[in-house]
């Protein structure tokens, strides 16, 4: 066995060892970056010296580690798809990827992957560029601590940040993306993980997610997103230990969830958004340990909703706690902590002893007759509030949490 | 003009219900910031001191100060005085009297606790509200002579302004649901100066419910520079017109 292995180390340092390393640069022999692409072969390391580069389309068609020293720029003269990877196995790192092409009948982007596995794209700066990261019929990628900022005024004209497109098990780890339509967006994306990203100030949503099954997202931060985060069409999803803040606007949501379904929402914190969770068409949902603070709505739950679970979270300081647009309720909330909750607890078992109902009469005549914002806390919506709370005619009967914590949870 | 606005706060203050105001005042919302574990909360509760007490105490006091001077007005208007001079010094030391009790009960606490934009907003409103129920009050007890009719007036009047108001609103917004009222809605709180106060408030309290799509428009108006100026200018005209008209009563008026 032990000279199995010995032989297998052998062949693996011959193998590297033959693996040749080309330098680039305008002091090297190689002056040009597609020079030394055709002159690798797979297995090869091909060193880039800091520099401007202008090279229209570097195409990667094979097996090499392309590494940048202190970020060379390599620009695509507002023309050009600027690396295009066609291999398996390719790293790419330490670049400063600038100026794509934008086009309306091809995805531009400053690196695309076409259909490879094992790719990694590491530490680049890409800057003004259409799709930042793309990748389509990708396996097993790492895309990870990359920097993409773009500048882009209008939807149309934008792309989006780090585009997955009918992938398996990709890896998306602490980058950081600002200014594009959506920070990062999935479609058809199977067992992947999103982790310790950062995406703010995008048009549109910070985390797209469309017919993307199995995937996790945790510990990323989707701050001040044009509508913050959609998780669509899709099943069994994890969010844990994600940031969504400040997403405000009609139509802007913390995170939206339309048509999903057995999905963990955990430990999360919603933090200033018009609307914390919206809710539409969602079923077998666990909301858990989540912090619901200074949102306008902490939760829209629509009455299409089914098997939503909301337990031991805190809701501090929402303009309205959950909002919901009918009677029918058909979700359980419990043991959660409301900071309106004006009970009280003989039994000292920390719980609430009468149910709490989160759901206002006035929150219910906003969903009926937006204008009546008008009236926001006046005397007379109190008043209103305060006789529904005695006796329940408009709210849904069901809605309620039977026993409130008293205390906040340490979240 | 100077001595009878000087004698008019002498006045006002050794009555001694001024000052309890501004204890109670002060007594709540210190409280208020000592129990509430989280500020928002406390603003809340301030809030709604704000835009009921402060109307409500300023109103009442006024109109009965004005009807317990009446001998006293009867005396100044014997004298070589102008009736002008001697109501706009009535309504300046009520005025300052009653700003001076919010300054003080609530201004100071709010100073000390919770010196953001809203604090500010709020203390601003509360000392405008302050001075404009007071005028409001002034004109109701110049129309009516007898007493008893006239503080029931201001107390209707208080009802109104912080209850029925609102209820024909939202009785208007369901007859006309299927309008859009938005923008008539940002013009009816013009005639509303509590309704006025509290949106102003609330735009720098809960903006984010604010920012949904109705919301949005108020916030467009009312938070932008010129809203905020025009919002200021309808409620120094919710000074101005009630007192000019109170002294054109005041003026003609057999006492």
């Amino acid at each position: 066995m032990k000279k199995i292995i010995y032989i297998a180390v052998l062949v693996l340092v011959v193998h590297t060892l033959s693996a040749k390393t080309i330098r680039i640069g305008k002091q090297q022999q190689v002056k040009t970056i597609q020079q030394g692409l055709l002159l690798a072969a797979d297995g090869d390391t091909v060193l880039v010296d800091p520099g401007h580069y202008h090279e229209k389309n570097l195409l990667i068609n094979k097996s090499i580690f392309f590494i940048g020293i202190n970020h060379p720029v390599l620009d695509g003269d507002h023309t050009y798809e600027i690396i295009s990877i066609k291999a398996n196995r390719v790293l790419v790192d330490g670049f400063k990827v600038v100026h794509s092409g934008i086009s309306s009948i091809e995805d531009y982007a400053g690196i695309k992957m076409y259909s490879c596995r094992d790719v990694v794209i590491r530490n680049n700066i890409l800057e003004d560029t259409f799709f930042g990261i793309y990748t389509q019929y990708g396996t097993n990628c790492t895309i990870e601590k990359n920097t993409l900022v773009s500048f882009s005024k209008e939807e149309q004209q934008s792309g989006n940040g780090i585009h997955c497109w009918k992938a398996d098990s990709m890896r998306i780890i602490a980058n950081n993306i600002t200014g594009h339509r959506d920070g990062i967006y999935f479609e058809f994306v199977t067992n992947s993980i999103i982790w310790r990203n950062i995406s703010e100030k995008n048009m549109r949503y910070g985390l797209h997610f469309m017919f993307s099954n199995n995937d996790a997202y945790i510990s990323n931060v989707f701050k001040n997103n044009g509508a913050g985060v959609a998780v669509m069409f899709s099943n069994h999803v994890k969010m844990i230990h994600n940031y969504f803040e400040e997403n405000w606007g009609d139509g802007a949501y913390g995170l939206l969830l339309k048509e999903i379904s057995d999905s963990y929402i955990e430990t999360n914190h919603f933090v200033k958004n018009t609307a914390g969770i919206f809710m539409e068409g969602a079923s077998r949902i666990q909301v858990e340990k989540n912090v619901f603070e200074a949102n306008g709505w902490a939760m829209k739950i629509q009455a299409s909703c089914m098997d939503v679970t909301v337990v031991h979270n805190n809701f501090k300081g929402n303009t309205f706690d959950v909002g919901t647009n009918g009677s029918l309720v058909l979700n359980s909330f419990n043991n959660n902590y409301w900071d309106k909750y004006e009970g009280y607890d003989l039994n000292r078992d920390k719980l609430g002893d009468i149910p709490y109902r989160p759901v206002s009469l006035y929150a219910m005549i906003i969903e009926q007759n937006p204008p009546a914002m008008i009236l926001f806390r006046s005397l007379m919506t109190s008043l209103l509030d305060k006789t529904e709370k005695i006796l329940p005619s408009l709210t849904p009967e069901n809605l309620k949490d039977e026993h409130p914590l008293m205390k906040p949870l340490p979240l | 003009m100077k001595k009878i606005i000087k004698y008019v706060i002498i006045d006002i203050l050794r009555n001694k219900i001024v000052l309890a105001y501004t204890v109670f005042l002060l007594l709540i919302s210190v409280t208020i910031f000592n129990l509430e574990d989280n500020s928002a909360k406390g603003l809340l509760s301030l809030l709604n001191i704000i835009l009921i007490i402060v109307p409500l105490v300023s109103m009442l006091f006024s109109a009965i100060y004005v009807y317990n001077s009446s001998e006293f007005l009867e005396l100044l208007v014997s004298q070589p005085l102008k009736r002008k001079t001697i109501w706009l010094s009535l309504f300046m030391g009520l005025a300052a009297s009653m700003a001076f009790a919010f300054f003080i009960g609530a201004g100071i606490p709010i100073l000390l606790y919770e010196a953001t934009p809203t604090g500010f907003m709020m203390l601003g409103t509360g000392l405008l509200l302050s001075v404009i129920f007071v005028a409001i009050a002034m004109l109701a007890a110049v129309m009516a002579r007898d007493k008893a009719k006239g503080i029931g007036v201001v107390i209707l009047l208080w009802l109104y302004f912080s209850i029925i108001f609102d209820g024909l609103i939202l009785f208007v917004l369901f007859q006309f649901a299927d309008y859009p009222l938005e923008k008539i809605m940002v013009g009816a709180v013009a005639f509303n100066p509590i309704d006025l106060s509290r949106i102003l408030i609330l735009l720098k309290m809960d903006v984010s419910a604010l920012m949904g799509y109705t919301g949005a428009i108020f916030k467009d108006f009312f938070g932008a520079q010129t809203g905020l100026i025009i919002s200021f200018c309808v409620l120094i005209t919710w000074i101005v017109i009630p007192a000019w008209l109170s002294l054109r009563k005041f003026n003609h008026k057999d006492l």
